[in-house]
């Protein structure tokens, strides 16, 4: 009963692949069994055992947070499944176009049945590279969807010109240094490359660097716990992002922390700025303190927990990532700053 | 150190229910066991297993004759002791959350957003603002509360009236009236738990806990609300015309090792509770002196389910995990 079921979200602006995404999911053949919980409204046409309709009620908390928002209805579904609990290995919430990520995310934070007995895996966002960027000019909730992600499939690229294609990577990577991008024609990624990430668990964060455009760099490299592979090589990658109001913003200090200095204002910081903020990740270095802290949150909701003994060979430095809109860079990182022991 | 407590174990018929128990109801002598597998476990005079949904089971409700079960695969069916199964209503695959039974035969469901009742004048449904967390029939006559977001709604199914509103915000996930029906208290998303005062709408706000409230149970003497969801059995006060308006709730049987009560169910006649805690222990709590009876130790998974028999002699009990009992008290 130990073990979590995961849970993968599948978000993605209208007619980007959602469902061609969800499809080859299923029809791949990985031997396990998935619960799928689709929008009612959605396209049909998903061939599974086990499919559930959902209404995509957000439901606010009541405790004068307006961030704090839970989708009930996802709630209610995961109640109903935890009772059939052993018939599937994994479950894929697939959202509608206009779902913003945060809810479905919070519910795993916020509601103890759901968090205790599941875990979310991983958002991954489907991007049209032929409409992406008109879509990122009209449509809030195609920013957010990018800004949320932590795999990003640029699909469609047999639609678009090479250069259209660096294009549109740029203006993602604008909203997102973070994620993972995987161009794909037809949604065609290894599924392994999408499922088992663990991008929400604490323990599991080794590095935080701004992911480069997949065509600048081939090498294959592998994230080992704890191994410091340096790669700074910004050849051809942007080195400033800019979007017009969602950015992302990453702090860092090589000296260590104060954390009664640093835990109270990251708190203070996320309940007042926390609408802003979509997601924000660190590993801290607190002083005269042998451990890794790393921390990870949606909104206002901040999970954070020392992780393991910083390695000898180790740089002791700190990492604060922020992805969100209207942020002011200079005063939240000369507040990060102020909080060095 | 823990209190050496007595206990009732070797009195315990072990049952392995093959599923996660999602509701236990009495149908005459014997127990049924509602799964998530669909199945419906009879255990007492006779001994049978009805495959009654394709899916899971999401909800039970009994009258002492039959059990009424929900599932999945969006069907409404009542079973008897001879395992007789008679389909009530079928959505047509769309999950039947809740079920309710109510005074002279009457019983509630609900798919989505809408709530039906059926009752000897015939069927009748109401949508409500959103998808209906719980239900629950008053004590007397045939009024509905039906809990959903932002409050509850309070509804008349034969005559005409426009239907109540009981505003409070938040998700409001389960509804139980008092037995006098002067109270409705729901379950929140927020871990609390919401009343109104009936006669004035006067609201009652019971917070604290660490986690949701699953279970709520009147003691026998209709005086306290006794409550899962925090380290120790919750019992809030009703005994007087406020209800427990600016009280303290009352606390008994705190688990072990940071365990949790994940059921409660009071005895039908006696101030005798059962309690079930997340890691699987049962025990039986005498309101009077707080006296404590081990009933069954941790088998890993936590207590989903607790009924005692209408005249209280035979408690059962289930668990996530599969595991269920019967105990001859």
């Amino acid at each position: 009963m130990s073990d979590k079921i995961p849970v993968t979200v599948l978000t993605g602006y209208l007619g980007a692949g959602k469902t061609t995404l969800l499809n080859r999911i299923l029809s791949e053949p990985h031997g396990k069994k998935y619960a799928v919980i689709v929008n009612e409204f959605g396209e049909i046409g998903i061939d599974n055992d086990l499919i559930v309709g959902a209404d995509e009620e957000v439901f606010e908390m009541n405790n004068g947070c307006i961030c704090c928002t839970v989708r009930g209805d996802l709630i209610r579904i995961l109640d109903g499944l935890l009772k059939r609990r052993g018939q599937f290995d994994g479950i894929l919430v697939e959202t509608t176009g206009l779902a913003d990520p945060a809810p479905v995310a919070q519910t795993f934070f916020l509601d103890d049945t759901v968090g205790g007995r599941m875990v979310l895996d991983a958002v991954v966002t489907v991007a049209d590279a032929k409409w992406l960027k008109e879509r990122l000019k009209d449509a809030p909730e195609a920013k957010n969807q990018i800004g949320f992600a932590d795999i990003i499939l640029l699909n469609k690229t047999d639609l678009v010109t090479p250069e259209e294609l660096r294009d549109v990577e740029l203006r993602i990577r604008a909203i997102n240094p973070y994620a993972k991008i995987h161009r794909t024609e037809r949604c065609d990624v290894p599924i392994q490359s999408l499922l088992g990430q663990g991008a929400f668990d604490l323990q599991r964060i080794l590095e935080i660097e701004p992911q480069f455009l997949a065509g600048d760099h081939h090498h294959d490299h592998h994230h080992h716990d704890g191994h410091d592979h340096g790669h700074h090589h910004h050849n051809g990658g942007p080195k400033h992002y800019h979007d017009e109001d969602m950015q992302s913003l990453s702090l860092r200090s090589d000296k260590p922390l104060n954390p009664d200095k640093f835990l109270p204002w990251i708190n203070d910081l996320v309940a007042k700025e926390g609408p802003k903020i979509l997601r924000c990740k660190g590993i801290l270095s607190f002083k005269d303190d042998p451990q890794r802290f790393v921390l990870q949150g949606v909104h206002m909701v901040l999970d954070g927990d020392h992780q393991r003994d910083w390695k000898p060979d180790e740089k002791r430095e700190s990492r604060l990532v922020f992805i969100g809109r209207e942020l002011d860079a200079a005063a939240i990182e000369q507040a990060f700053l102020a909080c060095v022991a | 150190m823990p209190i050496e407590t007595a206990s009732l174990t070797s009195k315990v018929r072990a049952i392995e229910a093959g599923g996660h128990v999602v509701a236990i109801h009495f149908v005459g002598e014997s127990a049924a066991i509602a799964t998530g597998k669909g199945e419906i476990l009879i255990v007492g005079g006779n001994k049978a297993l009805i495959k009654a949904h394709k899916g899971a089971i999401l909800a039970a409700a009994g009258d002492g004759k039959r059990i009424f079960t929900t599932g999945d695969d969006g069907k409404l069916i009542a079973t008897d002791i001879e395992g007789e199964g008679e389909t009530l209503a079928d959505s047509g695959g769309k999950w039947i959350d809740q079920v309710a039974l109510g005074p002279s035969g009457a019983i509630a469901w609900s798919v989505g957003k809408a709530a039906f009742v059926r009752a000897n004048k015939g069927e009748r449904s109401l949508e409500v603002r959103s998808t209906v967390g719980g239900l629950a029939f008053a004590p007397k006559g045939l009024r509905l509360a039906i809990a959903h977001y932002n409050g509850a709604t309070l509804w008349f199914p034969n005559a005409d009236a426009k239907p109540e509103m009981l505003a409070w915000k938040g998700s409001h996930l389960g509804a139980l009236f008092s037995p006098d029906g002067r109270f409705l208290v729901t379950t929140m998303q927020e871990q609390a738990l919401h009343g109104w005062r009936l006669a004035d709408g006067q609201h009652m706000r019971m917070s604290g806990y660490p986690t949701r409230v699953r279970f709520l149970s009147f003691t026998a003497n209709e005086e306290w609300l006794a409550t899962s969801g925090a380290q120790e059995l919750i019992l809030w006060p009703f005994r007087t015309r406020d209800g427990p308006m600016g009280k303290e709730p009352f606390m008994l049987a705190p688990g072990r090792n940071e365990t949790r009560v994940t059921a409660v169910a009071c005895h039908p006649k006696q101030e005798l509770l059962a309690a079930g805690y997340s890691d699987g222990t049962v025990m039986l709590v005498r309101l009077a002196d707080a006296a404590e009876v081990l009933v069954s130790r941790p088998s890993g998974a936590p207590v989903s389910a607790l009924a005692w028999r209408g005249d209280g002699k035979i408690l059962a009990f289930g668990t996530e995990g599969g595991k269920a009992g019967l105990l001859t008290v």
